[in-house]
């Protein structure tokens, strides 16, 4: 029977960084995501590993290239704005292909915004964040034990498909303090022979680059990134159904906003109403398959975001616009209430009884 | 007694190599154009050739090499 | 015997520069240190964005193509990552004193154990020369069409003489191309930043004063003259810092 020990979300995922084999960690300080550099300054020297506090979040991204580069696990972590600093370094690795895990622990925006959780990274962190044509594989965890489990998900994947994946979290997944058990399975390790180590003389040189003059040669790079997209999609797309099977009214969220809508849909089928939960777990790939499903027999699908409505995009294209998709949100740093989603449950259920 | 040789079609006839040459014996031959559409140096006395290098020393090419 | 000749680590391909461009000389002088010190197979170099952002196809070493100006920070994680091998930049002035200055000033203030190329020529060559943080005053380029005014724009960054102020780093050395004795103090500079790596000493940055006939406007030959008349009087050469010379007195 595993241990398990009280972490707080933020440590959890720092911890199960150095569990997958990470090494290199290089960060900058910025609410509500300090805790991991913290973390990384006390854990790295202890284990010969690299914590360096960078000069700035460019800085910092552009370190995670390099180290990712030279064929290690490398990661960074900042919040929102942060973020926006790393869009080009993180264009740059997913061009090169290079594998690497960017940890956002959402904040509220735009601008300085706040330091209170948010969910309104949801476009920039699915629609890849920097320019270009790209995705980054985005991951929700909605619990202290899930920041440590997809942590270590987050580095296999990426060394299996060479390219970066991004952890969007919250504040109050991060800040929370929850029992985990660090008794994760980790994969076995990929070779990469594309890494810059030194040639040793015995090989061509290899060469990290993604510029490409030549448009006919740029729009091929292009072309093959996107089928290995699309085996990402096929493969790699992770939900949690909760009382769906026989839902009218399912309520979509990730995160934080996830653990509130569960008690609604808990309180609701108290009160008779058909009510499920989909927990997206990875936001790219969007969990279509199971949006699809459940659009068969559902009614109306609600999506509980903490933003000005983000995902509700996403799930209105799973859907085909089938099925009427609403909005239940609170943003800024406001955390909606599981009384605000059994209401917008109640109403949605009302409608489709009532007929409109 | 030295040897030069030239990568003649990729010389871009810069004229840094004539410039840097101590014995003066290299210049750039208007007469004639290599593959790349430039008048690329022309070596006129091979025997005052000392192998200094200078030339290559110049030449942000490496179109010459120096053997003595 | 061969005197001289394409040093190995020089791939044996065409330069894609202009005729007389002064990049093509110090390619060569980083190559023949990399030959001498027989560090090929354990090089890293870490590419701009500039002329020279295509210098991964010229150096036999593994390459690496990085942001513009962020190529301190790319160096930093492959060393962190891989500290046996020997990690370089080759970087211009745009790259390296304009948008890249925090990421130069904070390798030097570390004294990340990598060696610094830093192509001063006082333009933006690749964009079609417009003016650097290195322009001197009333230097004409594309975006100074009047000379440059320093009561709009300022003066220019002398990056040696900053960096000297830090104590991170090991070795601030300024050189120049412009004749067969300038390229050879150039090479021995060069060849000891990356001597200094080897050694584990620390950070080493070469200032090389470099031409650019083209957006310069003037021939290559005209283009050497002008940096002893202009450049070198506002960038002296010499040695700005060398740590363990200064601990040996």
């Amino acid at each position: 029977m595993a241990d398990k020990v009280l972490m707080k979300g933020n440590e959890a995922l720092a911890e199960a960084a150095i569990l997958a084999g990470c090494r290199h960690y290089f960060g900058y300080p910025i609410t509500p995501q300090t805790e991991i550099a913290a973390f990384m300054a006390k854990r790295m020297p202890k284990i010969g590993g690299t914590f360096l506090q960078a000069e700035s979040e460019i800085a910092a991204i552009n370190m995670v290239y390099g180290a990712a580069a030279a064929g290690r696990r490398a990661m960074t972590s900042s919040s929102s704005p942060g973020i926006s600093l790393k869009g080009e370094g993180i264009s740059y690795i997913a061009g090169c292909d290079l594998p690497c895990l960017i940890v956002n622990v959402q904040r509220g925006g735009p601008g300085l915004g706040g330091i209170q959780p948010s969910q309104s990274d949801y476009f920039q962190a699915t629609r890849g964040g920097g320019h270009g044509d790209y995705h980054l594989i985005v991951i929700a965890p909605a619990s202290v034990q899930e920041m440590a489990e997809l942590t270590v998900k987050s580095f296999d994947l990426a060394d299996k498909y060479r390219m970066p994946v991004m952890i969007l979290a919250d504040g109050t997944i991060g800040q929370m303090m929850e029992p985990v058990s660090l008794d994760i399975h980790v994969a076995d390790p990929v070779e990469k022979p594309w890494a810059v180590t030194g040639t040793k003389k015995e090989r061509e040189h290899n060469i990290i680059n993604s510029l490409y003059l030549q448009p006919d040669k740029l729009e091929q790079v292009n072309f093959e990134r996107f089928k290995k997209y699309e085996v990402v999609k096929a493969n790699e797309q992770m939900a949690e159904e909760f009382m769906t099977d026989d839902a009218d009214v399912i309520v979509t969220a990730f995160g934080i906003a996830a653990r509130v809508a569960k008690n609604a849909v808990r309180e609701a089928r108290k009160n008779g109403i058909k009510a499920g939960l989909i927990r997206p777990i990875t936001l790219w790939p969007f969990p279509e398959k199971t949006f699809g499903k459940a659009a068969e027999h559902a009614k109306v699908i609600i999506s509980a975001e903490l933003n000005m409505g983000q995902m509700v995009e996403d799930i209105r294209l799973s859907v085909k616009d089938r099925i009427p998709v609403d909005l239940c949100i609170r943003t800024g740093g406001m955390i909606m209430s599981p009384g605000e989603v059994y209401e917008a449950i109640e109403k949605a259920d009302k409608k489709i009884k009532g007929g409109i | 007694m030295a040897k030069l040789t030239f990568k003649r079609d990729n010389c871009k006839g810069c004229g840094l190599c004539v410039d840097a040459c101590p014995k003066g014996i290299l210049e750039i031959d208007a007469e004639s154009i290599n593959l790349k559409g430039h008048h690329p140096v022309k070596l006129v006395d091979e025997e005052a050739c000392v192998g200094c290098a200078s030339c290559a020393t110049m030449c942000p090419d490496c179109i010459i090499k120096v053997e003595r | 015997m061969v005197v001289m000749e394409r040093p190995h680590s020089l791939v044996d391909i065409p330069l894609h520069y202009c005729p007389g461009c002064t990049h093509g000389i110090v390619h060569r002088l980083v190559a023949e240190a990399i030959d001498e010190l027989d560090i090929e197979g354990r090089t890293i170099g870490i590419a701009p964005v500039g002329c020279s952002v295509m210098a991964y196809d010229y150096f036999n070493c593994d390459m690496i193509e990085a942001a513009h100006g962020r190529a301190p920070a790319v160096a930093t994680g492959v060393k962190r990552a891989n500290p046996d091998n020997i990690v370089f930049t080759y970087q211009g002035d745009g790259d390296l004193a304009s948008i890249g200055t925090a990421e130069t000033v904070h390798a030097a203030a570390r004294n990340e154990n990598i060696t610094v190329i830093f192509i001063n020529n006082a333009i933006y060559g690749m964009t079609g020369g417009q003016m650097a943080p290195t322009s001197l005053p009333g230097q004409v380029t594309q975006t100074s069409p009047y000379g440059r005014d320093v009561k709009l724009c300022g003066y220019p960054v002398k990056i040696c003489e900053m960096l000297s102020q830090l104590e991170g780093p090991e070795y601030l050395e300024r050189v120049t191309v412009n004749s067969v004795s300038n390229v050879r103090k150039a090479k021995k500079a060069i060849k000891k930043a990356f001597q200094n790596q080897v050694e584990g000493k620390g950070f080493s940055l070469i200032e090389v004063v470099s031409s650019c006939p083209t957006n310069w406007g003037m021939s290559p030959k005209d283009a050497l003259k002008w940096i002893d008349d202009n450049m070198i009087p506002y960038y002296p050469l010499g040695v700005y810092k060398d740590r363990s010379k200064e601990a040996e007195a």
